[in-house]
């Protein structure tokens, strides 16, 4: 049995020698070199482009400006608002402006300084409250009001009813700063026109399915006649999952000249694609009854999306979705509002969406366990979502295993015995989490499969699965390797991966959503179950026996009750050959049909969810308030670990990640400008500050993922964070709630719980931060503030 | 990735070869006196140098590289004329010297907090020495200085930290300096005119934009002790947003000596508050002459708090710096207590 095996990645070998040929690596005859001019302005209309100095300059091939290409793009279908390269206007410092292709790297650079702009500089917006504040000032004209980019109205239930029936109504603010994906490559492609004009575009991305179509739109070329690669990906957290200005300038210059040119960016350039965490305000009422059983939750959210829409009308219908998958919520209300503002777009980063609120929802949760006596761990065990039920929003919950997560997190991190027995300045905290795995529907809406793989069997006893999907590190193509491997009764080193290229390849949507497993494992299931028992038919014949009785593993097809009687897997595939001709299959995977009627029912659903628990413990200086998370340990349920190693790894990148978001990272802009573009001042933990984290996987066989899989790719990160804010509370006594959680947000906290218990207990607490000013619908925003009403 | 200019590498084997070839790019220069740092810059490890080439705060025409010159490698200890450790010495060598852990922990401390394992065994105790001040608006590449019309460190005559302040603030951040300062160290200059001596602290100067008060065509030389008799103690204790590597947000370098539980004499200097170390006279005449109780210790920390006074322009907020200031000097001077 290959399947739950700790087998190392097929590709490991690539990588760890360095052998493995990313984007940036790849070399062709006669390359050229592109360089992208980028807008130094937040907000500025473009009054006149020349490029004509840059063009005379010796070794300069091409100049691409937003004329070459004035059509507009966008990953979601109904919110295309970007050009490749600015038409008339800049919206954030670096947005793409114009391309210079030339013969090396230094001339490009050198002509991007010949190129002659000319701005009108307009008022900026960089903030959630200045975007509210300023309708007067439009970043894209299109908006119905304001800067408003989407607004999402939902309500499930009486919510009056809901809030009348509480013992206890909490409203907290809560605020989320942005991140960014930080993955070790930057961006990077190299594009190629063939004698027939036709193009390939090797590039660096999650989603080769969406690039290929976006791509094709803008160029105005047939879908037909260009062939997207991924060559392997150095890290995506979702940073790669829409195409970008290089894209296109590749492809365009590659058709105008019929030579290859490459693009990488600059570390500087890859923060400034962001498309990362959205800074999200959040406001949170919550209603209890006295045991702790939740009435009704309404959740208000306020993201700052940056310059353009990416994938922000998923992430602001995100932020409501997933709330009501961990706890059992009768009564629910969403208000959701992205507002544009002159900064890098704001797009998925892993946990899309969900990490934002969860960790506003945990934290708050925290507060309630206090104030109703309750222990916390308890209490999200006894409000938990049960398996196989429906949430108010409509959500299919089927396997779950938050409650044995909660208990192995409990266990292990010794919870019962040491969390009141810590000495001073150490605390323990606790958060849950869920995630779903894959998307319910595509970005674009169809009724075609969500992932194919198509598996050929040769002559020689090679086995060849062809898939769309990008593996970007996560070890998609050991996945599909293993799954078939196993179905077919071959070694792992007996198959071959081609993946991510829309020419030789089914469609995969791609690496996002947590989509791979469940989706292309079932694809691939099918595909080599299919072949599978054209084998052992082929077999049944050389052992004259019947198919049923026959199993094949170890290069062998063999007769269950007597294993000696058997033939080896190459003599089967030459009988089968030889019996239907060639030998292929395909599989495909659709998710069944799920969700409400409502508009906005389309996000959050998925085939299954994953659970995750965390517990994590801190220590903080009580003098300079410095603070270190001194153990993470993770329960994560991913249904069945095809791979332990593999969900191990998911889940301690995930902890580390989360980790980053709560301790240290801010994606925070001064002047418009990004106030840290590299790794230095952008502050990543290394591996060196990262605590011990205990990975644990609790096991559900989940009844339609292959083999019973579900996701572990991004689920563990959202519990993390709340984790460590609850165990910074437990430690101090004072709550931060906003991130990242720093020495001098934790000194104000201390502050103001001092100032709080020397006045009267009664009083409504200081509101943490200022809540957005604007008139009608988000009027009553602006007088929300942290409080508690206890009814008699 | 950032490319570099373009410039001539030049491969020094001796000091005089670097002092010639200093010289040399100087003469064939026509806009030297203004900007010397168009003409030509030493490199030993080139772990600060390069960086700032890629974002265009320099581009000399000729580097000539430090690494070749062996004259500039090698530490000895010698009972009359004190410990003399080379500038070419690299930061790794010196953090994991027995000598020097064993003598002056301190330096050794000051050492292992540069950076990355990587850079430390590139980075070289001269080069730290002369580390470019830093500051958030200056440390970019150059179409983000660009688009703010640069600064007054370089390209305009604005500073962004303070427009209307008295100069430029971008901040002295390289960790051995205070500790050297604090150890009473002194360095030996190679001129082609002969050598010059001076302490430490007289390589600085409360200026941002040219920190380091070295003249064209000068090479830093090696840096001597003077002879540590027993009951000399030292400690470097730093504070940095992300522990595993980082420049100081503060730092504190102290060094002590005791007779019997008195202290006879002590030093104390901060770093990374100010365009240059900041030595605390005030704190070490609290400390001089006393048996140092929680106290005088918790005083001396607060007299280290007035004393500094750092702006916004690294990471941390102003707020945090002066927080740690008050805390790690007492630390650093509890750490010689216990040492």
């Amino acid at each position: 049995m290959l399947i739950g095996k700790p087998l190392a990645k097929i590709d490991s070998y690539a990588k760890v020698t360095g052998a493995a040929r990313y984007a940036d690596d790849i070399k062709l005859p006669r390359m050229a070199f592109g360089r992208i001019l980028r807008s130094p302005h937040p907000h500025a209309r473009i009054v006149r482009i020349d490029t004509s100095r840059a063009r005379a300059c010796p070794g300069v091939l091409d100049v691409i400006t937003g004329a070459d290409l004035p059509y507009l793009y966008g990953i979601m279908p109904t919110t295309q608002d970007e050009y490749p390269f600015a038409l008339d206007k800049v919206r954030y410092v670096g947005d793409p402006v114009a391309a210079v292709c030339a013969v090396d790297e230094e001339t490009a650079e050198a002509a991007l300084e010949l190129i002659d702009v000319e701005y009108e500089v307009l008022p900026a917006l960089l903030s959630i409250d200045e975007a509210l504040a300023r309708e007067d000032i439009k970043i894209h004209e299109e908006t119905r009001r304001g800067n408003i980019m989407k607004e999402v109205h939902l309500t499930f239930g009486d919510m009056e009813e809901g809030f009348d029936e509480a013992d206890l109504v909490r409203e907290d603010t809560y605020f989320f700063e942005g991140t960014t994906h930080a993955a070790m490559e930057e961006h990077a492609c190299v594009a190629d026109c063939g004698a027939d004009g036709k193009i390939t575009l090797w590039t660096s991305t999650q989603t080769p399915h969406y690039v290929h179509r976006e791509v094709a739109k803008v160029l105005q070329m047939p879908l037909s006649h260009l062939r997207v690669i991924v060559p392997p990906v150095g890290g995506g957290f979702g940073g790669k999952c829409e195409p970008f200005a290089y894209d296109f300038a590749a492809c365009l210059f590659a058709r105008r000249h019929g030579r290859p040119i490459k693009f990488t960016l600059s570390r500087e350039e890859a923060f400034l694609c962001h498309r990362g965490r959205h800074p999200v305000r959040m406001i949170l009422k919550t209603g209890v009854k006295q045991d702790g059983t939740i009435t009704a939750v309404h959740l208000q959210t306020f993201l700052d999306g940056g310059a353009y829409a990416s994938y922000g009308l998923a992430t602001v219908y995100y932020t409501g979705a997933l709330l009501t998958v961990t706890y059992k919520i009768p009564r629910y209300q969403f208000d959701g509002m992205r507002l544009y503002t002159n900064k890098p777009a704001c797009g998925p980063k892993r946990g899309h969406g969900s990490t934002q609120p969860r960790y506003a929802f945990e934290c708050q949760l925290d507060r309630i366990a206090e104030q109703l006596g309750l222990d916390p761990a308890e209490y999200r065990k006894r409000i938990a979502i049960e398996p196989e039920s429906t949430t108010v929003n409509g959500l299919r919950v089927t396997s779950c295993g938050l409650v044995e997560c909660v208990d192995r997190v409990v266990e292990s991190s010794g919870w019962r015995e040491r969390r009141h027995h810590l000495p001073p300045g150490r605390g323990l905290g606790i958060a849950i989490s869920s995630y779903v795995t894959g998307a319910g529907k595509a970005i674009y809406w169809n009724d075609m499969p969500h992932s194919g793989v198509i598996v050929k069997v040769d002559r020689g006893g090679g086995v060849a699965v062809l898939c769309g999907s990008s593996d970007i590190g996560q070890g998609s193509d050991t996945m599909l390797a293993t799954v078939v491997a196993q179905e077919l009764g071959v070694d792992i080193s007996d198959i071959r991966v081609h993946a991510g290229d829309t020419d030789l390849t089914p469609v995969d949507l791609g690496s996002y959503s947590s989509r791979v497993t469940f989706m292309a494992g079932n694809a691939a299931r099918e595909a080599a179950g299919k072949l599978r028992a054209m084998l052992l038919e082929a077999a049944a014949v050389l052992l004259n026996t019947s198919p049923d009785r026959l199993d094949a593993a170890n290069r062998r097809i063999y007769l269950r009750d007597d294993p000696i009687n058997c033939v080896s897997f190459i003599e089967a595939a030459q009988k089968a050959e030889a019996t239907h001709g060639t030998l292929s299959a395909v599989g495909s995977y659709t998710p069944p049909r799920l969700g409400g009627e409502f508009k906005g029912a389309g996000v959050g659903i998925s085939p299954a969810y994953s659970y995750t628990a965390c517990v994590a413990e801190v220590s903080v200086d009580p003098e300079t308030y410095d603070f270190t998370v001194e153990k993470l340990w993770v329960a994560h349920d991913c249904g069945r670990a095809l791979n332990p190693t593999l969900v191990a790894g998911q889940i301690e990148g995930s902890a580390y990640m989360g980790f980053g978001e709560a301790t240290l990272e801010e994606q925070v802009f001064r002047k418009g400008l990004h106030k840290t573009p590299s790794l230095l001042e952008y502050k990543l933990p290394t591996i060196y500050d990262t605590p011990e984290i205990v990975a644990m996987h609790v096991e559900t066989m989940d009844r339609e993922g292959p083999y019973g899989a579900k996701e572990a790719g991004e689920g563990p990160l959202n519990p993390v964070i709340p984790a460590i804010a609850n165990a910074v509370y437990d430690a101090i006594g004072a709550r931060v709630e906003s991130t990242p959680i720093t020495p001098d947000k934790i000194a104000r906290a201390i502050k103001e719980e001092q100032r709080r218990r020397v006045s009267t207990p009664s009083q409504p607490q200081p509101q943490r931060e200022p809540a957005p000013a604007l008139a009608t619908e988000t009027a009553r925003v602006a007088g929300a503030s942290s409080r508690e009403v206890t009814a008699s | 990735m950032n490319r570099l200019p373009q410039f001539e590498y030049r491969a020094a084997r001796t000091v005089e070869e670097a002092l010639a070839w200093l010289s040399e790019a100087a003469g064939n220069s026509g806009d030297a006196e203004k900007d010397p740092e168009a003409r030509a810059m030493l490199m030993a490890g080139g772990t600060d140098v390069l960086p700032n080439m890629k974002h265009r705060l320099f581009t000399p025409q000729v580097i000539v590289g430090l690494r070749g010159v062996r004259a500039l490698r090698g530490i000895s200890d010698n009972p009359e004329q004190g410990m003399r450790i080379g500038a070419g010495v690299s930061l790794a060598e010196i953090a994991s010297s027995p000598l020097i852990r064993a003598r002056i922990p301190g330096l050794a401390q000051a050492a292992e907090s540069v950076s990355t394992p990587q850079l430390r065994h590139m980075g070289t105790l001269g080069g730290n020495l002369c580390l470019d001040t830093r500051c958030n608006y200056y440390n970019q590449s150059e179409t983000w200085r660009k688009a703010l019309d640069f600064c007054l460190k370089k390209g305009t005559d604005i500073c962004r930290v303070a427009p209307n302040g008295q100069g430029c603030y971008a901040v002295s951040s390289c960790d051995t300096a205070p500790m050297l300062i604090a150890l009473d160290a002194t360095v030996r200059i190679a001129a082609r005119d002969g050598e010059r001596v001076v302490p430490v602290g007289k390589l600085y100067h409360d200026d941002g934009i040219h920190p380091v008060r070295l003249r064209n065509g000068e090479v830093l030389r090696e840096v001597t002790l003077p002879s540590l008799e027993d009951g000399w103690r030292s400690a470097y204790l730093k504070y940095r947003v992300r522990g595993s590597f980082d420049f100081p947000v503060v730092s504190v370098a102290a060094a002590a000596h005791f007779d019997g539980d008195i202290c006879t004499q002590a030093r104390v200097v901060l770093q990374a508050v100010a365009t240059q170390p900041v030595p605390l006279p005030s704190v070490d005449n609290l400390l001089r002459g006393q048996r140092w109780t929680p106290d005088l210790l918790e005083a001396a920390a607060e007299e280290a708090y007035r004393a500094a006074h750092p702006m916004d322009n690294t990471s941390g907020t102003i707020a945090l710096r002066r927080r740690m200031v008050r805390a790690y000097t007492r630390r650093a001077l509890e750490a010689l207590l216990a040492a």
